[in-house]
């Protein structure tokens, strides 16, 4: 069965989550990891949105943070300061799910701008939940698509914290936190390396070679020594996603207003 | 604070008594109940120089910004909601059209505290943030602070006292009693953080029932003039009302990537939709 990079890079996100999990989702990309995760081998997994749903379990994916999807299928629905403070802050969840316009390779995130602050080339959209998801979650899952622009050698500015500048800043924070454990592209899984918290490749999805991750990334990646080949995705996890993105695209298809 | 009590008004009326040019004004809302009706009189009636405080300055902040309301904006996410860009805050943040726009940038985290500081009287708002990220280097309003008792480093900003807060809510009764359920956001703690507050609403009823799940009563003494607008979030929504209007929030994405299409639109949506301009007292 045939499928696509992106495809691929969603159904290998979703496959490290797992019941136990209480996750703090982003919107775009890790919504929809998550959610598949929830739709096929973690039936249990438990996810929030910062709009304050608790254990929301949405039947069509949401295009905001607040669609009313993730409010009528939620357990319980928080007020927003309450989200932040006692459920985030207070040590609550065990992974955030991240995705943002560049990453360098101690799992650090932009997502403010692109060139200077003041004046910057691109105004990015800033930071959400993002600064504090990245400290107070157990650990934090990174899912992007793999270029050379996203994945640089030196972040246009740091909006949320991975392993820091040099990799070893959260120790120095005083953070108890683990930080980014995965990196998750349509090319290949990348984790840290144990001593010195640099993102090397884990897994190369299937086709793809180490020349093209190297093209791909901004700086010198490194490999594990123990290079594995992503499961391709099964008919079922297939299956599961394109529904999932059908009937998504089904209810957000038709618009009444103007 | 002296105690006051809701008066129905007009939207027109209320947002020519109780907002005035110049005023830090939040419309708050968490993608659910956003205050669009409220938004677009502020452009009617011709609002400048307005410090714009919102979480997600979504869709109506950038009508506002790219109407020229705004002198500041005061933020944590200024995305489209799955879409993208808000084309009109960064053309004034990229290339100051229609007017520059300063910007003081947080975290989410910060803005909920803020606003729940402003509403607790308290001067600012301390809490586990910012660490390791850089937009503590490029805001000079968020600080640092050690705990008294344990020696943690906490971030600190200023709390939110906004001149006036504007939300909108599902019903009110007839005094004036307002109900808010499903996401409610900050909206809360954005009322009680502001001086002067109004809040537009669905409908009245004789009877706010406050069964059901996480419903948020604003009694009649904490806001000062409700207006009624059916469809005064749209093209957000009204749990139990009505529905987010994704497609119109893709198609945003197109109207608002150029000036002059922008400005068509305004001028169709806004300008024309509207009672004409009130008179300012």
């Amino acid at each position: 069965m045939s499928y696509t990079p992106t495809e691929m890079m969603t159904i290998a996100a979703a496959r490290a989550l797992t019941d136990d999990d209480i996750c703090f989702v982003g919107i775009g990309l890790p919504s929809a990891a998550c959610n598949l995760a929830r739709l096929t081998h973690a039936p249990r997994l438990t996810l929030v949105y910062e709009s304050g749903t608790l254990e929301t379990r949405p039947h069509v994916l949401p295009l905001s943070i607040g669609d009313g999807e993730l409010c009528e299928t939620a357990l319980s629905t928080v007020p927003v300061v309450e989200m932040f403070q006692y459920w985030l802050q207070g040590g609550r969840i065990s992974v955030g799910f991240l995705g943002g316009a560049q990453v360098d390779r101690f799992g650090n995130l932009n997502s403010t701008v692109v060139g200077s602050y003041h004046a910057p080339k691109v105004r990015l959209p800033g930071s959400g939940g993002a600064t504090e998801i990245a400290t107070a979650c157990r650990r934090v899952y990174i899912v992007m698509k793999h270029g050379a622009r996203a994945f640089v050698e030196k972040l246009d500015f740091l909006t949320s914290l991975g392993h820091g500048p040099t990799g070893r800043e959260r120790r120095a924070l005083g953070l108890a936190t683990d930080g980014p454990t995965l990196i998750v592209t349509d090319l290949c899984t990348m984790r840290p390396d144990p001593d010195t918290n640099e993102f090397k490749v884990a897994s190369l999805h299937p086709g793809v070679t180490e020349a093209q991750v190297r093209e791909h990334t901004g700086w010198p990646i490194a490999f594990h020594e123990q290079v594995a080949e992503t499961a391709p995705p099964t008919p079922e996890e297939l299956a599961a996603l394109r529904d999932l993105m059908a009937r998504t695209a089904r209810a957000h298809g038709t618009s009444g207003h103007d | 604070m002296t105690a006051v009590a809701a008066e129905f008004l007009s939207l027109r009326d209320a947002v020519a008594r109780y907002v005035r040019p110049g005023d830090t004004v939040a419309l708050e809302g968490f993608t659910h109940l956003i205050p669009f009706a409220a938004g677009h009189e502020i452009i009617r009636q011709g609002l400048t120089d307005l410090t714009l405080i919102r979480m997600t300055p979504d869709l109506i902040y950038d009508q506002m910004i790219g109407c020229g309301c705004a002198k500041k904006l005061v933020f944590s996410w200024g995305g489209n909601p799955g879409v993208g860009s808000l084309h009109r805050l960064r053309d004034a943040v990229e290339r100051g059209w229609p007017a520059p726009l300063e910007i003081e940038e947080h975290s989410h985290a910060a803005m909920a505290a803020a606003y729940a500081a402003g509403a607790s009287g308290l001067p600012c708002a301390v809490f586990r943030g910012y660490l390791g990220s850089e937009l503590a280097r490029v805001n000079p309003r968020i600080k640092w602070i050690d705990c008294p008792f344990t020696g943690e480093r906490l971030a600190a900003v200023p709390a939110h006292r906004p001149d006036v807060t504007i939300v909108h809510a599902q019903k009110a009764d007839s005094r004036g009693n307002i109900l808010v359920s499903g996401i409610v956001g900050v909206q809360k703690e954005a009322v009680l953080a502001a001086r002067r507050a109004i809040v537009t609403v669905e409908e009245v009823v004789d009877e706010l029932h406050t069964e059901g799940t996480n419903a948020v009563v604003l009694p009649a003494w904490t806001v000062h003039a409700v207006a009624v607008v059916p469809g005064g979030a749209r093209p957000s929504y009204a749990h139990g009302y009505y529905a987010r209007d994704n497609a119109f929030y893709t198609r945003w994405d197109e109207i608002a990537r150029d000036r002059e299409r922008f400005r068509e639109w305004v001028d169709q949506h806004i300008m024309r939709a509207g009672v004409g301009v009130a008179t300012r007292s």
